[in-house]
């Protein structure tokens, strides 16, 4: 007898199939170019990420399942797959030259850029749990990868171990997570959990409560949310720097869209437990995040507390399990690759040769020295901070209000503070631009080669602009959610 | 009527804008750029005054700006009396400050000569968002843009380490009063749905009495930071280290009234809130005598002026705070006008004498800077409250409506304050103006300032004169102006009339304190009758007391940013980093030293120690779900 496999609709998976095909190519075409060349392969891969996120946007409102009802398109995994083929493309750009100072400029680099970002876009389409852990692993070997680039530097080499190591003990809770909820509910697809759990009426059965923290440690990790963060500003700190701000942007985006679908979806009767559960890991997030970045000197360390802190404000939009929250989520990372990627960029900006460029010292004095980029940096921190008129304020607001409407007064009280908070630590790298001394002439100005600066300006023009006129992503981020509504 | 708002607000923003952006370029000539900028808004925002003396209000969108579910925040505009009164006195008075400022600001190096004007600008452009915005959240827009512009200008001299930090104790003293003020913004978005202001004073009944008082007490909250009241004051002393334009612009004469006009303009949603009204008009009271005597003792020239002001904006709150909103936003246009004027001056003295502030130093300026001495005193007469001049009229509405109200008390801390009032500021022009000079160097370099400067103080001083007679123009002058909007549903007007005979007697007891202030200073430094240092040294500890400001830094910093600071550091750095992780880490890798030696070298007791920290904060939220489960 013969198991007839339906064939699957091919054309859903399109972007996936582009991504693929790109990076394999990518790694063919690097034998043929000289090794100082490489930049070339860069170029190719960002006219490649280019061509997919535009491809990708044929996909709105696509809505199609396929592979038996493992993978789905719909808006809301298009509008993150935008997401990451942005921050991609942005890391691309400020990769170019970061690279060649670090005289790492290897073709592999950008394929394992988009392995990752193929992973990642497995996982936001992913209607069942086995291939969201997929996607989450072909995400994290290539990231690990990334993180650990600059092989000769040791700092390189410890992050990038660390980030396996932790890796792989999560990856080991998550399955068991998964294996649990099988065991359960018999059936690894979410909407099949759904419809079993509200049939025998499993909602508060114990083990599909430790499936739940098991699974929310697996997806915390990535999202750096406490008590899951204690790797992350070792490994911030520690990866070379365009691929601190990709990691701090795109794999917790990608981990965020995750939880939201087993959540809301796979397990959206339970929400009253898991309410509990996010209620506290959000508040200790944002306030360990917030705190602990008050104190770092290195501006990479402190951006990767801030990045902490953050990933506590947007789980105040799951929190919150309604159409406003969710979108918001959605909206936010926008505005957080907008604003991050943004910094980042200025802190590659500072790297020249002999300068590391990543403490709070080595901002003193941009504002003679670079006026532009210290003008963006400002614009970049005031939106970290949530002051209009950024994206950042408009991310927030539409969290923080999401919130409210939920009742969750105390826990916006908390995360106002902790906005109200940053302030200090955020303006600390401002004052140093603004009012410390220009070092001495001897040391060369921080000058961007043209990708890079690029790469802010554009960052910079969306972070502003999204803050005057952020109404149709609002609304495009309101109709990626639409799937959701029955769930809520 | 949108256009000519949009024009308001665009010229300064095109100002800001290209002083921004070519600012490198332009240099010294920034202020081509930024006082025509600034003029042309003041002629605009006038062209508004006449259209809504006329009676044409509007209220409209430009675009929309956030739609959230039901809730609609558009990038609107709101044009009533109230914000017209408001961008009129701004632009104008922010016009003649841009025009000192070419002549106090010309020994600047190039670059930041077109920083400044471009700090300016844009200043301006928030300030009349925040005036003219018809939604609290545009209006947080503005709220927080004065805010930055405010600490870029503090901090303009950053060589000054002092000017840094006052810049960064600014900021973040504002910081905590948005808190307030942002929770505030959420709960009107709760209970009434919606944070247009016209939906929010039309639905703001439905607010339960105690939810009502919550809301505004947080409202409230943001105003003491914004318009430095107790105990959110410390900020704008400290502010004085900017230059002296911006002291005059922002630390006087524009936002730090922004909290007043916050206030004045949610006067629905405190009308429900009486308890709150009753902290609005106290902590007024309070603000308005502590900085008064904070000033008493003050030597430097620009705090002096700066505790002023705080005591002034305390006026002001005491009088939203009894209910005639009018009055209080009265005395606000008054003081901007001379309050923005002796600043001005005080930066004429200080570009004279290259920059001295001790009073103690100068003496008998008089006759060296005519105009700057006039202008000043015209000022210091102003806010003396003696009659004709504008601060009697809009003072003595406040402490009228105070009584009528039946705030005693608050009345008399108000007058005694006025007293106060009189005599420090008359100390003030005694001790520079008057007298021997007492350091013969710096009365040798006095010289009276250019015309650039002198203008507008002469401008400035004329103002300061005259707008109080607004007070009785036709139709009931400027209450009955702003009363179109503010009077609703409150019983000013009556309650007035009634007290028309006891009015006549109060405005003669406030009379006799301006003078009795006047005459106080003028016996002790112009005779030495009593002599203010004997009397200093009998009344010690007060002096003392005084003198430090009645320790209120030293306060702070002992309960705020010691415990804050020491907390974070000893506790999450010192304990959890260092203690738990690093000793667990060390303690692991002992361990791991005597399984192999190979494995240390790469830190896998960090990691197990991470798996554990995971593991650990699983069961522990665990166990939590069970236990609040």
């Amino acid at each position: 007898m013969t198991t007839v496999l339906p064939v699957p609709n091919l054309a859903a998976i399109g972007p996936e199939i582009l991504v693929t095909v790109l990076a394999c190519g990518l790694l063919l075409v690097d034998l043929f170019i000289p090794k100082d060349r490489k930049r070339a392969v860069g170029i190719l891969a960002l006219a490649g990420t280019v061509v997919t996120a535009l491809f990708t946007m044929r996909y709105w409102n696509y809505s199609a399942t396929t592979f038996s009802g493992m993978f789905v398109v719909d808006n809301f995994a298009v509008i993150f797959k935008e997401v990451f083929l942005f921050a991609t493309a942005i890391t691309i750009l400020i990769s170019l030259r970061y690279l060649e100072i670090e005289k790492v400029s290897l073709g592999e680099y950008y394929a394992l850029m988009l392995f990752c970002t193929l992973g990642m876009m497995v996982m936001v389409s992913a209607a069942d749990l086995v291939v969201i852990y997929i996607g989450l692993e072909t995400m994290a070997l290539s990231v690990y990868v990334l993180s650990g680039f600059m092989r000769f530097n040791v700092k390189s080499s410890e992050a990038a171990l660390k980030y396996f190591l932790v890796g792989v003990f999560i990856s080991g809770i998550l399955l068991y997570g998964i294996a649990l909820t099988y065991g359960v509910v018999g059936s690894t697809n979410l909407n099949a959990i759904a419809e079993t759990i509200k049939l025998k009426g499993l909602k508060d059965n114990p083990v599909l409560m430790i499936a739940m923290f098991l699974l929310a440690a697996g997806f915390g990790l990535e999202i750096a949310m406490a008590p899951f963060h204690f790797w992350a500003p070792d490994v911030y700190e520690g990866s070379p720097t365009p691929v601190t701000a990709f990691i701090s942007v795109a794999p917790k985006a990608a981990a965020f869209a995750a939880l939201i679908r087993v959540f809301v979806v796979g397990i959206g009767l339970m929400a009253p437990h898991w309410q509990v559960l996010l209620w506290v890991i959000a508040a200790l997030t944002m306030t360990i995040g917030n705190v602990t970045a008050a104190l770092q000197s290195n501006v990479k360390r402190m951006l990767a507390y801030s990045s902490i802190a953050h990933a506590g404000y947007m789980l105040l939009g799951i929190l919150a399990a309604n159409t406003t929250g969710l979108a918001g989520v959605a909206f936010y990372f926008f505005a957080y690759a907008f604003m991050n990627m943004g910094a980042f960029g200025v802190i590659i900006l500072l790297r020249r040769e002999g300068i590391v460029g990543d403490e709070v010292d080595d901002f003193k004095g941009l504002a003679h020295t670079n006026p532009m980029a210290a003008l963006l940096m400002v614009v970049f921190l005031l939106s970290l901070t949530g002051i209009p008129p950024t994206a950042g304020f408009i991310g927030k607001f539409l969290l923080f209000s999401a919130a409210i409407k939920a009742g969750f007064y105390w826990l916006v009280v908390i995360a106002v503070l902790n906005s109200v908070v940053s302030l200090f630590y955020y303006f600390r790298i401002a004052q140093a631009m603004y009012m410390g001394e220009a070092p001495d002439s001897s040391i060369p100005r921080p000058q961007g080669a043209p990708s890079l600066t690029v790469a802010i300006a554009i960052v910079g023009i969306l972070t502003l602009f999204f803050g005057i006129y952020p109404h149709h992503l609002v609304e495009l981020a309101k109709a990626s959610v639409t799937t959701f509504i029955p769930f809520l | 009527m949108l256009t000519s708002i949009c024009a308001v607000i665009g010229f300064p923003l095109l100002g800001a804008t290209i002083n921004g952006l070519f600012g490198w370029k332009i240099k010294r000539k920034a202020h081509w750029v930024a006082v025509p900028a600034i003029a042309l808004s003041a002629i605009f925002a006038l062209r508004l005054f006449s259209q809504v003396l006329a009676g044409h209000t509007f209220v409209g969108d430009l675009y929309p700006w956030l739609v959230i579910g039901k809730l609609h925040v558009p990038i609107g505009f709101q044009l009533d009396q109230l914000s017209v009164f408001m961008i009129t006195t701004v632009t104008f008075v922010a016009t003649w400050i841009h025009i000192y400022s070419i002549g106090y600001m010309d020994h600047e190096p190039p670059m930041g000569y077109a920083r400044y004007f471009c700090y300016l600008n844009m200043f301006v452009t928030f300030m009349l968002v925040l005036c003219l915005a018809n939604n609290y959240v545009l209006m947080f827009v503005g709220w927080e843009g004065v805010g930055l512009c405010s600490y870029l200008l503090i901090g303009y001299w950053y060589e000054k380490a002092s000017a840094a930090n006052a810049g960064m104790k600014a900021f973040v003293v504002n910081r905590i009063g948005d808190f307030g003020f942002m929770i505030g913004l959420f709960l009107i978005y709760k209970f009434v749905g919606s944070l247009q202001f016209n939906d929010v004073f039309a639905h703001a009944h439905e607010i339960t009495p105690a939810m009502a008082t919550i809301i505004t007490l947080l409202l409230f909250t943001g105003a003491t930071g914004k318009s430095a009241q107790i105990p959110l004051y410390v900020w704008l002393p400290d502010a004085m280290e900017g230059p002296t334009p911006v002291s005059s612009l922002i630390h006087a004469a524009t936002m730090v009234t922004a909290g007043v006009y916050m206030v004045s303009r949610s006067h629905a949603l405190f009308n429900l809130a009486p308890l709150s009204m009753e902290v609005v008009a106290t902590v007024g009271a309070a603000t308005a005598f502590f900085a008064a005597t904070m000033a008493l003792v003050n030597n430097d020239l620009k705090r002096v002026l700066a505790y002023s002001t705080v005591s002034q904006l305390g006026y002001m709150f005491i009088g939203v705070g009894v209910g005639v909103y009018a009055a209080g936003i009265f005395h606000l246009m008054t003081h901007a006008f001379f309050k923005g004027l002796m600043f001005l001056t005080a930066g004429s003295v200080m570009h004279a004498l290259h920059g001295e502030l001790d009073m103690q130093k100068m003496g008998g300026l008089l006759k060296k800077m005519p105009i700057t001495a006039i202008t000043f005193i015209v000022g210091a007469t102003a806010i003396a409250g003696i009659p004709p001049l504008a601060g009697f009229w809009s003072k003595d509405e406040i402490l009228a409506g105070a009584f009528v109200h039946g705030h005693k008390v608050i009345w008399f801390v108000g007058t005694f304050t006025a007293f106060l009032t009189a005599f420090y500021m008359f100390r003030l022009i005694f001790l520079t103006f008057f007298g021997e000079p007492r350091d013969e160097h710096i009365h040798e370099i006095a010289h009276e300032s250019p015309p650039v400067m002198t203008i507008p103080l002469i401008v400035l001083a004329i103002g300061s004169a005259l707008v109080g007679f607004a007070a009785i123009l036709p139709h009931g002058g400027v209450a009955g102006f702003l009363n179109h909007v503010l009077a609703s549903g409150h019983h000013v007007a009556e309650a007035a009339e009634e007290g028309g005979g006891v009015e006549h007697m109060l405005m003669i007891i406030s009379v006799i304190a301006g003078f009795a202030g006047v005459g106080l200073a003028a016996s002790m430094y112009l005779k030495g009758v009593p002599n203010p240092k004997t009397l200093g040294s009998t009344f010690k500890p007060i002096y003392t007391l005084l003198y430090h400001k009645y320790y209120v830094d030293e306060l702070y910093f002992f309960l705020f940013v010691n415990p804050l600071v020491g907390g974070s550091r000893q506790v999450l750095w010192k304990f959890v980093d260092v203690v738990l992780i690093d000793g667990t880490v060390n303690g692991v890798a002992k361990v791991c030293g005597w399984i192999g030696s190979g494995l240390r070298y790469i830190q896998t007791g960090v990691i197990a120690h991470y798996a554990i920290g995971i593991l650990g904060g699983a069961v522990i939220l665990y166990w939590l779900r069970l236990l609040f489960g």
